[in-house]
């Protein structure tokens, strides 16, 4: 008899069947959540949203291309997390910040936080956040200019204070809650609406990519806090990085806990040093650092949230 | 039996069940059947025959005397055209009785119902007959049923989850042989004194359902239950099952009989009706044949011991040329060397594959994601058990239990990073066995 299919067969352990949910999809879908911040950002600041953050996607595959190239590690740029990386970073910028600054972010992002740590999965803080404090730490100024939304721009005026820094003692009126339920405010480029970003966060849940607990935690503490402290929980919620912060850079797989114990731990850790750093610290916002000292805990959150196993518990 | 609210963590995985319309269809006699002398866990059997001997349809042509045994029969007339020595499909050796088949298929003389007086007797007979544990595990029957605490056994649980994608022998067996399920069961929980049986299907099955529901009814609404479960993977797991019916928790290597259940697969009880009626011991057996590389899927009916590639022809033959051929299911089955290789007792699919299916996924970095954490049915944490395996680290295999770990796949199906979690728990548990040996 023939041996038609003999010896050319593939042998491979099971399961001989994957999802096909794979890295790369997960990552689109996060970018896919981030489009209507995108386009809110891009209505409300004009066209330097949209060069900026291609200027930061690009830099970022370019870097992460190149950092693989040279360290010999195997390709990674087709998972797309670079492209997530380069994006969140530009939503966390002035619209007008100077392309060299913000492509500096993105080395910071890919090469240091993320590259030398090991790459995807490996690193301890979130890319985007750390290197988004590193320029606000070495770019003060430029990170802290914000061009005020449209509408509000005069011919001299094209600057100005962001909601948190008006309730800093900066000079300015308050904008209305539902001016910063749009995003109509100045701010970081995708930080601003907080419908966009409630959207996109709705999206990964229903998707499954993300569990909603980092995001309610963080978000209620953020709220329960202000209330505590005579102040408006729903301005608290919206202004700021919040929303941002909570449904996209707070949630990342690698840098927060992954038991939904630890995760709680992890959302109300976040809140409070938010809050902490609103009330009592020297900055007006206090997000990015929330969520970069989370990140470092992280891993003893997770030690500590020890899972039952089912059955075993006698062997 | 209360209703429950907990169900243990699942996936869902697509049901590919493009065959379940398929009647079975009953293969004609192959020219030649290559009978494995070993098809089932324990010693395999010696042959009982020599080349040149006449056999007859049902005569034992392997047996042996170690207790973990059961007989093997002939599953055509014909003459035996010798005794080959070969690879099995798991890499080892494997004795095979060739027979030439004369087509006749003219019964054995010693077939006849058994009788099933005592206790003993039937353990005997169920032993005679050749049954082994069809889900898969082929595990000897009459030692499953034969358990010190007999006394204690309250419960038969039939398992008619199917979760495998693409098979459908099981559900064919259950609406084409409804009344053999049901006197199998009857018969046994009568002889093993049980109080209870619950027949487990899943609920993307509903007129198998209703087709035993009926069957139950006709035969005057004895102590038998149909549980519906829910349509998720791996429900038909023995530990799975016996959690989601009664609620008990099962650890690896307990036997479910100290739980006071004894598990079996629905075709097992529907071969012990259809045996304890006519005689014939486990000689056939149905397969689902599938897979995108197979010409006509199918439900067939085929004598033990028939090659592969003749079953596939028997399907049409392949409509383009195979890249993956799997013995069992896309989560569980075994990815085999060559399609030369016989039909044993505890198959229950062929699958062929051609297209994407067949390869291998590159596999990238961890992200962390949890999917993993959340998919395992006993909470295992795959992705410690992976670096503790990479660090040969058996304490902390041990602590992390990777001897619950059944293998079922779903932490290597979901990882959108298609890490082989499932295999290198299996690693994982060699490991440990090594270091405890030692
Ligand atoms: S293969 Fe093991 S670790 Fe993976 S899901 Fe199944 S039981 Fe859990
Ligand atoms: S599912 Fe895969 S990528 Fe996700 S945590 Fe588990 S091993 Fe890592």
């Amino acid at each position: 008899m023939e041996n038609k299919a003999n010896d050319t067969l593939i042998v491979s352990s099971a399961p001989h069947l994957v999802s096909e949910v794979d890295t790369s999809r997960i990552m689109g879908t996060v970018i896919l959540a981030l489009v209507p911040s995108f386009f809110v950002s891009t209505y409300v600041f004009g066209f330097r949203v949209i060069t900026l953050t291609l200027v930061c996607i690009a830099a970022c595959v370019t870097l992460e291309y190149l950092f693989n190239k040279i360290t010999k590690k195997k390709q990674t740029i087709g998972d797309l997390s670079a492209v997530v990386t380069g994006m969140l970073l530009a939503f966390n910028v002035p619209s007008n910040l100077s392309y060299i600054i913000a492509i500096i972010g993105c080395f910071v992002a890919i090469v240091i936080v993320k590259g030398l740590f090991g790459g995807l999965g490996q690193n301890v803080a979130n890319p985007a956040i750390t290197a988004r404090i590193v320029l606000f730490l070495s770019f003060t100024t430029q990170m802290t200019t914000w061009p005020l939304p449209r509408g509000q721009q005069t011919a001299d005026v094209v600057t100005g204070p962001t909601p948190l820094g008006i309730l800093k003692g900066a000079n300015g009126v308050l904008p209305s809650n539902t001016d910063m339920f749009f995003g109509f405010i100045g701010g970081s480029m995708g930080e601003i609406s907080a419908i966009a970003l409630l959207i996109g966060g709705i999206f990964l849940i229903w998707r499954g990519i993300i569990s909603p607990i980092i995001p309610v935690s963080f978000i209620a503490t953020v709220a329960v806090i202000a209330l505590a402290a005579g102040q408006d929980p729903v301005f608290h919620v919206m202004a700021g990085g919040v929303m941002i912060g909570a449904f996209f850079m707070a949630t990342d797989y690698a840098t927060s806990p992954i038991l939904p114990l630890g995760k709680l731990i992890f959302g109300i850790g976040c809140g409070c040093f938010t809050m902490i750093i609103r009330l009592f610290g020297s900055y007006p916002e206090g997000v990015s650092f929330a969520i970069l000292l989370m990140n470092i805990i992280t891993p003893h959150i997770d030690n500590f949230c020890e899972r039952r196993i089912f059955g075993g518990v006698k062997s | 039996m209360a209703e429950k609210k907990k169900h243990l963590q699942s996936i869902h995985v697509p049901h590919n069940k493009n065959t379940v319309e398929c009647e079975t269809e009953r293969m004609p006699i192959p020219d030649f059947v290559y009978i494995s002398m070993s098809q089932h866990i324990g010693a395999p059997c010696r042959p009982l025959v020599k080349k040149g001997d006449s056999v007859k349809v049902g005569q034992p042509i392997g047996d042996s005397d170690v207790p973990m045994s059961v007989p093997i029969h002939s599953s055509v007339s014909g003459i035996v055209s010798g005794i080959e020595e070969s690879r099995s499909d798991n890499g080892g050796k494997n004795t095979l009785v060739v027979i030439e088949a004369d087509k006749k298929q003219e019964l054995w003389e010693g077939i006849q119902a058994p009788k099933a007086g005592s206790r003993e007797e039937f353990i005997q007979a169920v032993r005679a007959s050749g049954l082994v544990g069809l889900g898969g595990a082929a595990f000897p029957t009459h030692i499953k049923y034969n358990p010190k605490n007999i006394q204690d056994v309250t419960t038969l649980i039939i398992n008619g989850a199917e979760c495998e994608p693409f098979i459908t022998s099981d559900h064919r067996i259950m609406v084409e042989e409804t009344e053999n399920i049901i006197d199998g069961a009857l018969l046994v929980m009568k002889q093993l004194g049980m109080q209870e049986g619950f027949i487990g299907v899943e609920d993307n099955k509903p007129d198998a359902i209703a087709a035993l529901r009926s069957m139950i009814e006709q035969k005057g609404n004895p102590n038998i239950e149909v549980i519906p479960l829910r349509s998720r993977y791996p429900q038909g797991a023995e530990r799975v099952m016996v959690y989601e019916v009664t609620g008990k928790t099962m650890d690896a290597g307990v036997l479910p009989a100290d739980l006071g259940v004894i598990l079996s697969n629905v075709t097992s009880i529907a071969f012990i009706g259809q045996y304890f009626k006519n005689g014939i011991p486990l000689i056939a057996k149905r397969i689902t044949v599938d897979g995108d590389a197979i010409s006509r899927p199918a439900n067939v009916l085929c004598p033990i011991g028939t090659k592969i590639a003749d079953v596939v022809e028997f399907c049409g033959g392949y409509k383009e040329p195979p890249k993956k051929i799997l013995m069992g299911g896309p989560m569980m089955g075994r990815a085999i060397f060559s399609d030369q290789l016989p039909v044993i007792k505890n198959n229950n699919a062929i699958l062929i594959f051609a297209g994407e299916q067949a390869w291998v996924k590159e596999e990238t970095a961890c992200i962390n994601c949890g999917r993993c954490y959340r998919a395992c049915p006993f909470k295992l944490m795959p992705t410690l058990l992976s670096s503790a395996v990479k660090r040969r680290d058996a304490g902390a295999l041990e602590r992390l239990k990777v001897m619950q770990c059944m293998e079922c796949g779903s932490c290597s199906y979901i990882c959108p990073a298609r890490r082989p979690l499932s295999f290198n728990n299996k690693l994982g548990k060699a490991i440990v066995k090594e270091a405890q040996s030692k």
